[in-house]
């Protein structure tokens, strides 16, 4: 077990932070590109591309990179290290992870590539109103009439889901949950997009007999894939939750230095001080349990179980951070001027994307009489 | 970055496994396993024989039976011990002086000492708190006056753990209260618990258990051969000590142990019907459980690899933190399930409540000292808060 980045991995690290930090170092940067559609900045994006991120994880022979789980967990670190809304995981882990997984040749070819290239944004369309974390659809049905598919229902919120270029669509066929892609300009198809909390967007879509092209082949329930790639997608959230958190807490720990009352910098106060301790030790929990997730991942073990430990963790830790990170700061961290506050805004959002703790306390609660203990080592 | 143990490292977990599972003697670690009290011959008899595999000191250096083993193998050792029940190594010989003579002492004190310390032919006691010095240890008032080639010592110290099996004693004292910084009046004495004028008295716990002591010094005269180090240097051997004694506190394995037994014990119980491990409640506060564990373990394995040169990683104040509070949620843990049996402590012998149930609320209070001790929590967020995050 070694928990250590290689040098490669750093340098990866560096010039992603670079890269980051010109375009987000200030944070009033992040509030004028969030400010206005499509809520991040196509030229980062752009950037981000040029750099091979948005095909780190994709096979060479699909214009990716061919890169692993550890380097696309750095750069969702540094992401969320200065809050970059870009949507690095939304659209190269899970909707570009979901195309990798089941995609036809033909399939990958053309929209990895073009999502590696920064010329074509994928978004998973998946949740529905009353629906909540689970793998399959729930009302959203295809129906297939001569060969061609057809999309009926509602989606709703769909991050990115109306600047997005390509929508990959659940839906239910009979009993099983399985997957389209509909390109952004398909008939039938209405997207009306709008904020969401975090200065991230969203969207309601809906299909009206939308034509939908199936991705991948057979007909079998798609599910369990989903999970995975869903998974994959908690395991990366972490990572971007650990940049998060730790800017949260480094800027808390310089603003309890800097402020001033009763004459004196408010680090002089215990009840302070050991507040920002226990925020340390949650953050460090949390990322030790996210790094190994990311090698459970890594190493093509039980992702999904792995992905509701680093989830839970991650969960209560960001709530404990987020919350503390406003309340040392008073009444500037619940301003909109005033960075902090936007950070747990974010890891707010981030928890409710694809599955909080208790949800995945729940699932792990079904599992305790599995094992005698959880062995780390494993 | 890797996931899984080297062959070798795995060949390695094997062997801890087997050797503890196998060579020390059932009776010990059941009675380890029920949370009973050691008798002090049960304490000696694992020590030698974890000694004669060379698995009581693998922390020492090489020439005094030490290992010389990577920080992740010293994981394994002490993890595997403490799952399978094993006592460790008395921490007052393995992890507090022996390391101290063995860095600070003369030859002399390194081969009268370390061989009978390592194979606990000497027991040792710790002679740190004071009733006015706990947390703030620095404030210790027990003198030692030079007379002659003897240190005469006056005083009391407190909280000294088995010190009624103990030979000997290391023991801080104020030697120079004049010195300009209250720290560096002190030095670390050694001498035999049966030195005239040297009196212990029990102190009993909440438990029923006599752990811990006061003992009073009146006039104790103490060899000057048996001063460590430097006179006046005393603080600088304390805090080197109290690093050490930080690492592996986190007691993982321990507490994995508790939660196995917690699981067992639930299925027994019937509520409503049905087993008391199936109750959806409960369930999610053993598996919340035993995700922290697995966090705090991986922590351990992160802070283990980047303890450079000896000296603890700043993280390991989270370990002693989460750690005690760890033990101390797993010991709260037995005592719910255990539910109504949990306030049958001291039955008599015909009674029906089983073992586990009786001891399980004396444990947990019991468990409250390990907040405690070490550097209490408040020490660690102390530490946390300074040296990490620079506040």
């Amino acid at each position: 077990m070694e928990f250590s980045y290689d040098d490669e991995q750093n340098g990866l690290r560096e010039a992603v932070s670079a890269l980051l930090s010109r375009a987000y170092g200030d944070s009033e940067q992040r509030r004028r590109v969030v400010g206005t559609d499509p809520g991040f900045d196509e030229k980062t994006w752009g950037q981000l591309a040029e750099m091979g991120l948005l095909g780190l994880p994709f096979a060479e022979s699909d214009g990716g990179m061919g890169a692993g789980p550890v380097e696309v967990s750095i750069v969702a670190e540094e992401i969320g290290r200065v809050l970059a809304p870009e949507p690095f995981v939304e659209a190269v882990v899970l909707a570009g992870g979901l195309v990798a997984d089941l995609g036809t040749d033909a399939q990958r070819a053309e929209v990895l590539g073009a999502l590696a290239e920064g010329t074509l944004l994928p978004a998973f369309a998946h949740t529905e109103i009353g629906s909540r974390w689970q793998a399959s659809a729930q009302s959203v049905t295809a129906t297939e009439d001569g060969g061609s598919w057809r999309l009926t229902g509602v989606k709703e919120p769909v991050p990115n889901g109306a600047r997005a270029d390509l929508l990959v669509v659940s839906a239910l066929v009979g009993g099983a949950t399985r997957l389209f892609l509909v390109p952004g300009d398909a008939e039938g198809l209405t997207r009306t997009g709008y904020r969401n909390h975090d200065g991230t967007r969203s969207a309601k879509v809906s299909f009206a007999g939308t034509p939908a092209q199936p991705l991948g082949e057979g007909t079998g329930d798609q599910a369990p894939a989903i999970e995975k790639a869903q998974a994959r997608a908690r395991v990366a959230y972490g990572h971007e939750a650990l940049g998060a958190m730790e800017t949260a807490l480094t800027t808390t720990a310089e603003y309890l230095k800097a402020r001033k009352q009763f004459g004196v910098p408010l680090n002089k106060f215990q009840a302070l001080t050991f507040r920002a301790a226990d925020m340390y030790v949650s953050l460090e929990l949390a990322r030790s349990t996210v790094m190994w997730a990311t090698l459970v991942v890594d190493a093509d073990g039980d992702v999904v179980a792995a992905a509701d430990r680093a989830r839970l963790q991650t969960s209560r830790a960001s709530r404990h951070i987020g919350k503390e990170a406003i309340q040392l700061h008073g009444g500037i961290g619940v301003t909109a001027e005033y960075k902090v506050g936007h950070y747990t805004s974010r890891l707010t959002a981030i928890d409710h994307l694809l599955g909080d703790g208790d949800w995945a306390l729940a699932r792990l609660a079904g599992t305790v009489d599995d094992h005698e203990t959880v062995d780390a080592l494993a | 970055m890797r996931l899984h143990l080297s062959p070798e490292d795995r060949a390695f977990r094997d062997e801890m496994r087997t050797f503890f599972t196998t060579q020390v003697s059932q009776s010990i670690r059941d009675a380890v396993a029920a949370h009973r009290e050691l008798t002090k011959e049960q304490f000696i008899e694992a020590q030698r024989a974890l000694n004669a595999a060379g698995l009581a000191v693998p922390h020492w250096p090489v020439e005094w039976g030490g290992r010389d083993w990577t920080p992740l193998q010293r994981h394994i050792w002490r993890e595997e011990m403490q799952l399978a029940g094993v006592p460790e190594p008395l921490a007052f010989n393995t992890s507090m002086i022996g390391p101290v003579i063995a860095t600070f002492g003369s030859q002399e004190q390194k081969e009268r000492f370390l061989p009978a310390t390592a194979n606990l032919d000497i027991w040792w006691c710790q002679g740190f708190s004071e009733p006015d010095a706990g947390s703030d240890l620095a404030s210790l008032r027990t003198t030692a006056v030079r007379d002659g080639d003897d240190w005469v010592v006056n005083g009391q110290k407190t909280w000294t753990t088995l010190g009624q099996h103990a030979d000997w004693i290391f023991c801080l004292v104020r030697t120079d209260p004049t010195a300009e910084k209250r720290q560096r009046g002190i030095s670390l004495l050694l001498f035999p618990m049966d030195t005239p004028g040297v009196t212990l008295r029990p102190i009993e716990l909440l438990d029923g258990g006599f752990e811990v002591n006061e003992v009073f010094f009146e006039d104790v005269r103490v060899p000057a051969e048996n001063l460590v180090g430097e006179e006046n240097h005393g603080w600088d051997y304390a805090k080197f000590l109290l690093g050490n004694e930080r690492v592996g506190i986190a007691r993982i394995g321990s507490t994995k142990r508790m939660l196995i037994e917690a699981k067992e014990h639930a299925r027994g119980i019937t509520v409503n019907g049905a087993p008391l491990s199936e109750d959806p409640y409960m369930t999610a506060r053993i598996a919340e459980l035993e995700n922290e564990l697995l966090a705090l373990e991986l922590t351990a394995l992160r802070v283990v690899a980047n303890s450079a040169g000896g000296r603890p990683h700043p993280a390991s104040s989270v370990l002693k933190l989460r750690g005690s509070e760890l033990q101390q949620a797993a010991t709260e843990l037995l005592v719910d399930i255990a539910g109504p049996l949990s306030v049958a402590s001291f039955p008599d012998e015909d009674s029906d409540v089983p073992g586990w149930a009786q001891v399980a609320t004396p444990s947990y209070l019991n468990y409250r000292k390990v907040s405690i001790y070490g550097g209490s929590n408040e020490v660690q967020r102390t530490i946390i808060a300074g040296s990490i995050l620079g506040l």
